[in-house]
C-alpha cells in the first residue's frame, strides 16, 4: 500500500486553520475553528485506516482488498457527537448575544476584582476605607451611586461597569438579563 | 455467579439512560419525575454496590455487548477500581439529587434549576460517568466523555442567565479542545497498534518504538490533564464551576474532574506501564498542588475558595499515580474516594450557606455559627476533613500519599512530601478564614457598639443574628447534607476496609495480567 500525501497535507492546513480561528475572541469563529478542527480529526481519523480499498460489504473475494471499516465507523460517532455540541454552542452564542449584544468571550469580574484588589487580608482594615469596587455589588449600602470614572485605581472595572451600563442601555425590554459584572453572589441574592 | 455479572455490568449504563427518557416522558409531572430519577439512581447504587462486592471477591470480568466476540464488539470491564469508582459515584449522584429535589420543593415555581430539563439531563451525566468508568475500549471511553461533557454543557447553563453564559463559554470551549485532542489521539494510536480495545493496546503499544509511546502518552495525558484540571491546564475550572446552581456545582466539583484522573490512573498503568512521563507528571502534581491553593487563599468567595482547593487538591491524587508504585497508585484511589465526598459536600453546604445568608462572599457573611449550630456543624467537618485533621479521611489519605513519597525517594518525592504538607497546611488556612468570617464574626447589628468589624449583610437578607436564626433552611436539602457529612465520617470508620480495596486496585493495576485475562482469558492476546 502506497500512502498517499494529500491527507496530511489536508489535515495539517485544517488544524492549522482551526487552532488559529479558535484563538479568536469572536465566539463565532471560535465555533467555525471547532468545526476546522472536528473535521481534520475525522480526517486523521480516516486517514488512521491506511489506504483506500473497495467497499467494506462482506462477502469479497479478496479480503486485504477492501478499506478498514473501523475507523470509518469511529469517525460518523465522531460527526455526529461535533453536529450535536456545535448546535449547541450556536444556541449559547445566540443567547450570549441576547443577554449583553456582544459574542466574544468576556472577562470574569471576580477575576479582575481579586487581581485588580490593593490589600488581601480585609479583615485588618476599616470596610468604610476600602474602595468601593472592593466591597462587592450589592452590599447594601449606597455603593452604586459612585460613578465610574471616580474609581482612578480600578480602571479596568470601571471600563466593565461603564461597557455593561451602555449594554444596558441597550437591551431596552431584556426580561430577566442580569448584569454581566456581576458576580455569583448576585444571583444568590435574588 | 460470572453470569450474574455479566447481567449487573450494563446496568450503571443503560438504567440512567433509560431514566432520563422516562423522565423526559413525565415532564410535566414534577412528582412523578423526582420519583422516576430517584428511583433510577437508587437502583443503579444497589447495582454498583453488589459488582464492588463480586468484583472484589474474584477479580476483573468482561462483558461483550451484543454478543460480538472480542477484540471486534464493545466491552465493558468491571475491575476493582472502576466498581470502586462506580459506588462512590453513585451514592454521590444520589445524594445531591435529593438536595436538588429539596431545593426544587421548597422553591417551588421560581427554582434555580428548571425541573423538566433537570431530570434528565441529570441522569444522561451519571450515565456518561459510569460509562467512562466500565469502558473495555479507547473510543468508548471518548465517548463516555463526551456523553457526561455534553450533559454537563446544559447543567452548568441552566437558565441561561449572562453569569452562566459567560462562564459557560470558557467551560465549553476548554472541554471541547480537550475532546478533539483525545479523540486524535484515539486516532494515533489506531493508526500504530491497529486496536483501540485497551486490553489488546496493553500488549500491543509495550511493542512500539520508545518516541511513538511517548507521543501517545503525552497526548492523552494533555487531554486527560485538561479534563482532571492539572495544573498547567486547570485555569477555566476555578471561572467556570461556581456560577452554576449549588447541586450542579457540587457534583461537578466532586465528580468530573475525577473522571479524568481515573482515565489518567489507566493511562499510566494500563496503556503505558513504564512511566515515561512519571518525573513530567510528578512536578506537575507539584504546581498544581502549591499554585491552587495560593489562589484559594486570595479569594472572597466560598465557592471560588473551594473550586481552588479542588484544583489543588487533584495534585494529590496525581502525585499518587506519578510515584508509579503500587503503594502510591493504592493512595492516589483512595484519595480519589475521599476526596469525592469531601468536595461534594462542602459544595452541598457552602449551598446552604448561600440561602441562609444570601450571599457566599465572606465579606458580607456573618453569625452563622450563633444563627444555625447545625449548618455550622456541616461545614465545619468537611472542612478539616478537607484539611487533613486527624483522625478524618483526609489525613489517612494524604499519611498514606506521603508514605509512598518517602518509601520511594529521591529528590522529586521528597519535595512532593513538602509540598504536600505546605498544601495541606494552607488549606486549613483557607477553610479557616471562612469559617472565622462567615460563622465566627458577628453580623453588623450584633456589634453596634463594640469595636468588633461590622459585617454587611447582602441586600435584602437578615441583619441581625435574631432575624437571620428565623430564617429555616428546608429540611430535604439539610438531611441531604448531613447524609454527605454521615458519608463522609463513614469513610474515616471503615478507612481499612476501604484502603484494603484501594490496595488490591492498585495490585491489580500494576500487575496488569488481570485486566488482559478478563478480557482475552489466559490464553494468547490476538
Amino acid at each position: 500500500m502506497i500512502p498517499t500525501i494529500v491527507l496530511p497535507v489536508v489535515i495539517a492546513g485544517l488544524y492549522a486553520a482551526g487552532v488559529y480561528l479558535l484563538l479568536d475572541r469572536s465566539l463565532t469563529r471560535v465555533l467555525l475553528g471547532f468545526l476546522m478542527l472536528g473535521n481534520a480529526t475525522n480526517v486523521l481519523l480516516l486517514s488512521a485506516g491506511g489506504a483506500a480499498g473497495i467497499a467494506p460489504i462482506l462477502p469479497v473475494d479478496d479480503e486485504s482488498a477492501i478499506s478498514d471499516p473501523l475507523p470509518q465507523a469511529l469517525a460518523l460517532t465522531a460527526i455526529v457527537i461535533t453536529f450535536g455540541i456545535s448546535a449547541f454552542v450556536l444556541a449559547m452564542i445566540y443567547r450570549s448575544w441576547r443577554l449583553v449584544r456582544e459574542e466574544v468571550v468576556q472577562d470574569d469580574a471576580e477575576d479582575l476584582r481579586v487581581a485588580t484588589r490593593e490589600e488581601i487580608d480585609a479583615d485588618e482594615r476599616d470596610p468604610e476605607e476600602l474602595d468601593p469596587a472592593d466591597r462587592g455589588p450589592g452590599d447594601g449600602l449606597s455603593v452604586e451611586a459612585a460613578t465610574p470614572s471616580d474609581d482612578v485605581g480600578l480602571g479596568l472595572a470601571g471600563a466593565i461597569e461603564a461597557e455593561n451600563e451602555s449594554a444596558e442601555a441597550r437591551a431596552v425590554g431584556e426580561v430577566g438579563r442580569t448584569r454581566a459584572g456581576g458576580g455569583p453572589d448576585e444571583e444568590g441574592a435574588r | 455467579m460470572q453470569d450474574l455479572i455479566r447481567v449487573l455490568t450494563p446496568l450503571p449504563v443503560l438504567l440512567p439512560l433509560l431514566g432520563a427518557a422516562g423522565a423526559l416522558l413525565v415532564g410535566r409531572h414534577p412528582h412523578l419525575q423526582r420519583a422516576v430519577s430517584i428511583t433510577v439512581l437508587s437502583g443503579v447504587l444497589g447495582v454498583s454496590v453488589a459488582l464492588l462486592f463480586l468484583a472484589d471477591a474474584q477479580g476483573a470480568t468482561s462483558v461483550s455487548i451484543g454478543g460480538w466476540p472480542v477484540p471486534l464488539g464493545i466491552v465493558l470491564v468491571v475491575d476493582r477500581l472502576s466498581a470502586l469508582m462506580l459506588v462512590v459515584a453513585n451514592t454521590v449522584t444520589l445524594g445531591v439529587l435529593v438536595f436538588a429535589v429539596g431545593q426544587g420543593v421548597a422553591d417551588g415555581d421560581e427554582t434555580d434549576t428548571p425541573l423538566s430539563i433537570f431530570h434528565p439531563t441529570y441522569l444522561v451525566l451519571v450515565a456518561g460517568v459510569s460509562n467512562a468508568f466500565l469502558a473495555g475500549d479507547l473510543f468508548n471511553l471518548y465517548v463516555g466523555f463526551e456523553v457526561l461533557l455534553a450533559a454537563s454543557y446544559v447543567l452548568l447553563t441552566l437558565g441561561g442567565t449572562a453569569g452562566r453564559i459567560r462562564a459557560g463559554v470558557t467551560y465549553v470551549v476548554v472541554s471541547l479542545l480537550s475532546s478533539l485532542l483525545f479523540l486524535a489521539a484515539v486516532g494515533l494510536v489506531y493508526a500504530a497498534t491497529g486496536t483501540v480495545n485497551m486490553a489488546q493496546l496493553a500488549v500491543r503499544l509495550g511493542e512500539l518504538p520508545a518516541g511513538t509511546q511517548l507521543l501517545l502518552q503525552s497526548m492523552l495525558l494533555v487531554a486527560f490533564g485538561i479534563k482532571a484540571a492539572v495544573f498547567p491546564l486547570s485555569a477555566w475550572l476555578p471561572d467556570s464551576y461556581p456560577t452554576a446552581p449549588a447541586p450542579v456545582t457540587a457534583v461537578f466539583a466532586g465528580l468530573l474532574t475525577k473522571v479524568g484522573v481515573y482515565a489518567i490512573i489507566r493511562t499510566n498503568t494500563l496503556l503505558f506501564p513504564t512511566g515515561a512521563l512519571d518525573d513530567v507528571l510528578l512536578w506537575a502534581a507539584l504546581a498544581t498542588m502549591v499554585v491552587g491553593i495560593l489562589g484559594a487563599i486570595a479569594q472572597t468567595d466560598v465557592k471560588r475558595m473551594l473550586s481552588f482547593t479542588l484544583v489543588s487538591h487533584i495534585g494529590y491524587m496525581v502525585f499518587g499515580v506519578a510515584l508509579g508504585t503500587t503503594a502510591g497508585t493504592a493512595g492516589a484511589i483512595f484519595y480519589v474516594v475521599h476526596h469525592i465526598a469531601i468536595q461534594t459536600t462542602l459544595f452541598l453546604a457552602t449551598g446552604l450557606v448561600e440561602r441562609h445568608g444570601g450571599t457566599t462572599n465572606t465579606e458580607k457573611l456573618g453569625g452563622l455559627a450563633k444563627a444555625s449550630p447545625l449548618l455550622a456543624v456541616l461545614f465545619f467537618v468537611p472542612a478539616m476533613n478537607l484539611a487533613g485533621i486527624p483522625p478524618l479521611s483526609g489525613f489517612i489519605g494524604k499519611l498514606g500519599l506521603i508514605e509512598a513519597g518517602v518509601a520511594e525517594g529521591g529528590v522529586g518525592p521528597y519535595v512532593l512530601v513538602g509540598g504536600a504538607v505546605v498544601t495541606s497546611l494552607l488549606t486549613l488556612v483557607a477553610v479557616a478564614r471562612v469559617w472565622g468570617r462567615a460563622f465566627w464574626r458577628p453580623r453588623a447589628v450584633d456589634t453596634a457598639e463594640d469595636d468588633v468589624p461590622a459585617v454587611r449583610p447582602a441586600a435584602g437578607t437578615a441583619t441581625t443574628t435574631e432575624q437571620l436564626q428565623r430564617t429555616r433552611l428546608p429540611r430535604t436539602m439539610v438531611a441531604a447534607t448531613a447524609g454527605f457529612v454521615t458519608v463522609t465520617v463513614a469513610i474515616t470508620v471503615f478507612a481499612g476496609a476501604l484502603y484494603g480495596v484501594a490496595d488490591r486496585s492498585a495490585t491489580d493495576l500494576r500487575d496488569r495480567t488481570p485486566y488482559v485475562e478478563a478480557v482475552f482469558g489466559s490464553g494468547e492476546v490476538p
